[in-house]
């Protein structure tokens, strides 16, 4: 399967067929993770990021430096001639020329398909505003796989800011690509937008809950993220949400045995610290197979494997 | 000097056209959009006959449009299917009907709408214009390009 020189901007560009490939590729480079990978020599990857990000970029950063490659760019606008006005279309044109791939985060929903549209070389959306961020969905996906060794056959549920959360939109289309019974749970103001749930409503059976103690005991997967304060227009609407959802020990009494809680973090308060110690806890791991998932993924589209 | 039951009269409200174009079945309630996307504003010195919410057996109720000595382009009937989806444009030439077309909608709409999310990269300063892709189910529901958010009728209506 070719995936040579393709752009990553939506997950539902992608077929089963393609995330399977995907998944796959990221189990093999988990199983060389350690050994001195070039296979990425030469080439350079153009980090354009435009809003404040810890895992993403650096994750992206170290796994195309794991692999020989090298890193440009800039990770705050202020640096950059976008503080001058440059427009993102003309920053893109002017740095492929520098860069054999670009990773973009910009805060405007269609930023990355804009960039892609501009750019002769292939971009990887690392966060579009609060639309999409795929491979964010990958790498979530893999977490699943590795941990539940299938996808298929799982009750996920999903807790948290699911209006303005770009990882639940991209994970949900993700997961529309499989067998699964999906538990959507939020405050009724943060409720998941209507063309993203039409969009998967035939696929996935998707049930829609306020209280995640409604949903708890049947979960395989529980996804958890925090509310997205940098999305809402009115500051006030946050501060009446915020601290809506809360997962301690004692939310997980119900639990099943082998649940685990993933998010994509960074987090606040949506998940105490006291869960990172139970057998539950699984967002810290969840990073290392980002990692893994995005070499996978340089590596596919640059066509090093 | 006109009396006021003629001014009334069903024979002045439905009153034939020479030339020109008669937009039929019209959505209730929207033939002033409808107006908007051909850009009359009613000073530009055509005859303009317009019928709000009368009877129609096909729709319930129905708008419609008469304009003397104006015939639509192939843009502006598709346009005017994002509105009015059931509408029919009838060519009107010396008062008989030369063509009657029922509107449909473009696969495409470019440079007519602004996208209604404001955190769409088309409403930036990025040198970029708003296309949405048209999905024709129960309605006409227009999809960003770019940023994928769905507008609906009533969404649409509200930039005429």
């Amino acid at each position: 399967m070719e995936l040579k020189g393709r752009d990553i901007i939506s997950i539902k560009d992608f077929t089963r067929e393609e995330v399977d490939h995907i998944l796959k590729t990221a189990g093999k480079v988990d199983h060389i993770l350690g050994e001195n990978l070039r296979p990425l020599s030469g080439k350079f990857m153009g980090l354009l990021f435009f809003e404040p990000s810890t895992r993403t970029r650096l994750s992206f950063e170290a796994a195309m430096k794991r692999m020989g490659g090298g890193v440009i760019g800039f990770s705050e606008p202020a640096v950059s001639s976008v503080k001058k006005g440059e427009t993102l279309a003309d920053t893109v044109r002017t740095v492929e020329n520098y860069a054999d791939i670009l990773v973009i985060r910009h805060p405007l929903e269609g930023s990355a398909k804009l960039a892609a549209d501009f750019a002769s070389i292939p971009v990887i959306n690392a966060g579009s505003g609060a639309e999409e961020h795929p491979t964010q969905a990958f790498l979530d996906l893999y977490t699943i796989f590795k941990e539940k060794g299938s996808v298929d056959g799982l009750n996920i549920g999903i807790l948290g800011d699911l209006r303005y959360g770009r990882t639940v939109h991209s994970l949900t289309y993700a997961l529309s690509l499989y067998d699964v019974n999906l538990y959507l749970v939020s405050p009724p103001e943060l409720r998941i937008r209507k063309e993203v749930l039409q969009a998967v409503r035939n696929r996935l059976r998707v049930k829609e809950f306020s209280r995640i103690e409604d949903v708890m005991p049947e979960l395989d997967v529980l996804y958890v993220t925090r509310i997205q304060r940098e999305r809402f227009p009115d500051p006030g609407e946050y501060e009446r949400i915020k601290g809506a959802y809360r997962i301690d020990k004692a939310a997980l009494e119900k639990a099943k045995e082998d649940l685990i809680v993933m998010h994509p973090l960074p987090r606040v308060d949506e998940i105490q610290p006291e869960v990172d110690e139970t057998k539950h806890a699984l967002y810290f791991k969840q990073v290392r197979y980002g990692l893994i998932t995005r070499m996978a993924l340089l590596g596919l589209v640059l066509g090093a494997f | 000097m006109e009396s006021v039951s003629a001014v009334v009269s069903e024979e002045l409200r439905v009153e034939k056209i020479r030339d020109g174009t008669v937009i039929d079945h019209i959505d209730a309630g929207t033939a002033l959009a409808v107006l908007r996307i051909l850009g009359i504003t009613g000073r530009e010195g055509y005859v303009v006959s317009l019928l709000m919410n009368v009877s129609s057996k096909k729709l319930g109720k129905k708008d419609m449009v008469k304009v003397e000595g104006r015939e639509l382009s192939p843009t502006e009937v598709q346009e005017i299917a994002l509105v009015a989806p059931n509408a029919t444009i009838n060519i009107i030439r010396n008062f008989k009907v030369l063509r009657k077309e029922r509107v449909k909608p473009p696969d495409l709409v470019k440079d007519l709408l602004k996208c209604p999310n404001p955190a769409c990269v088309t409403n930036s300063p990025e040198p970029v214009k708003a296309v949405f892709h048209v999905e024709v189910s129960d309605g006409v529901t227009l999809r960003c390009y770019h940023c994928g958010i769905l507008m609906e009728k009533e969404d649409i209506l509200k930039q005429f």
